[in-house]
């Protein structure tokens, strides 16, 4: 019967709704100074960001040979 | 590092009211304090906490390689681990797989179907998963003799209801994690092709998944066409957080490389980014000349730069703390429709509707 689905529906959506409600939370400032320091802590090993000398790299321009 | 919440704690309770106007009532009522408790929390924006960080200066990014060979666009690709081969799959039913380093083809397999729209590399290097419109997942081991027919090997492993729109293998080669067009994600077992679990709770297609860095814990993220990003725990199948800011279809979710937040792209013309311990969104980044959708996003290594590819066929490079573009790329000659940072964080490549792929690095 339709009612008695929709009411087996909402409750799914209640229980869900109770469950995220109930969750433990930081302030954005304390999560935000976080995302920050993982970014300072890893800068240098980042080559995208900090680059890496073309010897190095593996992508770096394929050589063409020539005889001089 | 954020435990797991325990899904036992929704179920111990208080008898849920019968009637269905009560019911509503109540899940109008857990939205408000939801929005509430969220609201309180949000003492700052991530960019104010990033005031007094140096800025990024000029950021110049080039092409270095562009994989030719596909017949036409391409839909999705994902590195190896050994961070020089790509698996790339096509409209066109191709599912390639390149050297990077010398754009030389190693693999091809022409699917049953087209629109790949999926496609993933085994951990161990020795595989690659890719599906579509044929709403499935196969497996195709990589063989060592060039000769050697792939499609025969080929294993069937997950069955959808509509098409299979991402794929993602786990921590091995035995689990594959899938989302699809008829609105749920499933994990399986690659040997078996025995579905483990299912997660329910989109309200419709779902378009795309990112599985944790490993380090915290089972869980994923999914975004779909409902709006809705939902961070789930794989084990259970519940679904443990859910944000919904986007104002259209989420193309692409990644997590910020420590596990503590994702970023999404979407039709809306925006990416965002998520803080999973604050529990909301706490960046959105979008200019008002950037117009067309987003399609995929990635993070550099340290999570300070977001890559975006956009419908406009360009791609646009984020200051992730800042908030602000540091760089805009030009080359693709269509669509720009997937773009993944390899494994070592050397480069990055894109897949376009032009039928190629671009590896791009920093020029410095």
């Amino acid at each position: 019967m339709s009612s008695s689905s929709s009411i087996v529906a909402m409750k799914k959506v209640v229980q869900q709704l109770r469950y995220e409600a109930s969750i433990n939370r930081v302030k954005v400032s304390q999560a935000a100074a976080e995302l920050q320091q993982f970014c300072m802590n890893n800068a240098t090993q980042d080559p995208l960001l900090t680059g890496m000398s073309s010897s190095t790299n593996p992508f770096r321009p394929q050589k063409v040979c020539s005889f001089l | 590092m954020r435990s797991p919440l325990s899904p036992e704690m929704a179920t111990q309770e208080v008898p849920l009211n019968e009637t269905l106007a009560h019911l509503k009532t109540e899940s109008e009522t857990l939205k408000l304090k939801l929005e509430e408790e969220r609201a309180k929390l949000h003492d700052v924006e991530l960019h104010q906490v990033a005031e007094k960080v140096e800025g990024l200066g000029q950021f110049v990014m080039k092409t270095r390689r562009t994989l030719k060979g596909h017949g036409n666009k391409v839909l999705c690709m994902d590195w190896c681990k050994d961070k020089r081969r790509i698996v790339s799959s096509s409209q066109d039913g191709k599912v390639i797989v390149w050297d990077a380093f010398t754009t030389n083809k190693e693999h091809a397999v022409t699917m049953p179907c087209t629109w790949v729209m999926a496609c993933a590399y085994a951990p161990s290097g020795c595989a690659v998963a890719c599906g579509g419109l044929d709403n499935k997942c196969s497996v195709y081991p990589l063989s060592l003799d060039k000769n050697e027919n792939l499609a025969a090997k080929k294993k069937s492993v997950a069955m959808h209801t509509n098409y299979l729109s991402a794929c993602s293998f786990t921590n091995s080669d035995m689990q594959i994690l899938t989302s699809s067009g008829d609105g749920t994600c499933a994990l399986w077992d690659v040997e078996s092709g025995q579905l483990l679990q299912s997660f329910h709770g989109h309200a419709a297609d779902v378009l795309c998944l990112d599985l944790a860095p490993s380090e915290t814990g089972n869980t994923f993220v999914s975004g779909g066409c409902d709006k809705k990003a939902n961070v789930w725990d794989m084990r259970s199948g519940q679904c443990i957080q859910s944000f919904e800011t986007h104002e259209s279809d989420i193309n692409s979710v990644r997590y910020y490389p420590s596990g503590d937040a994702f970023a999404s792209g979407s039709d809306d013309a925006t990416c965002r980014l998520y803080d999973l311990r604050a529990d909301r969104e706490v960046a959105i980044y979008s200019k008002e000349s950037i117009i067309f959708g987003v399609s995929s996003v990635d993070f550099s290594l340290s999570g300070r730069l977001l890559f975006g590819g956009y419908n406009d066929y360009t791609i646009n490079v984020w200051d992730v703390l800042k908030g602000t573009r540091v760089s805009i790329l030009f080359g693709h000659e269509n669509r720009v429709s997937t773009l993944r940072v390899s494994p070592d964080g050397t480069a990055f490549c894109t897949g376009s509707w032009d039928h190629t792929l671009r590896v791009w690095i920093l020029m410095c």
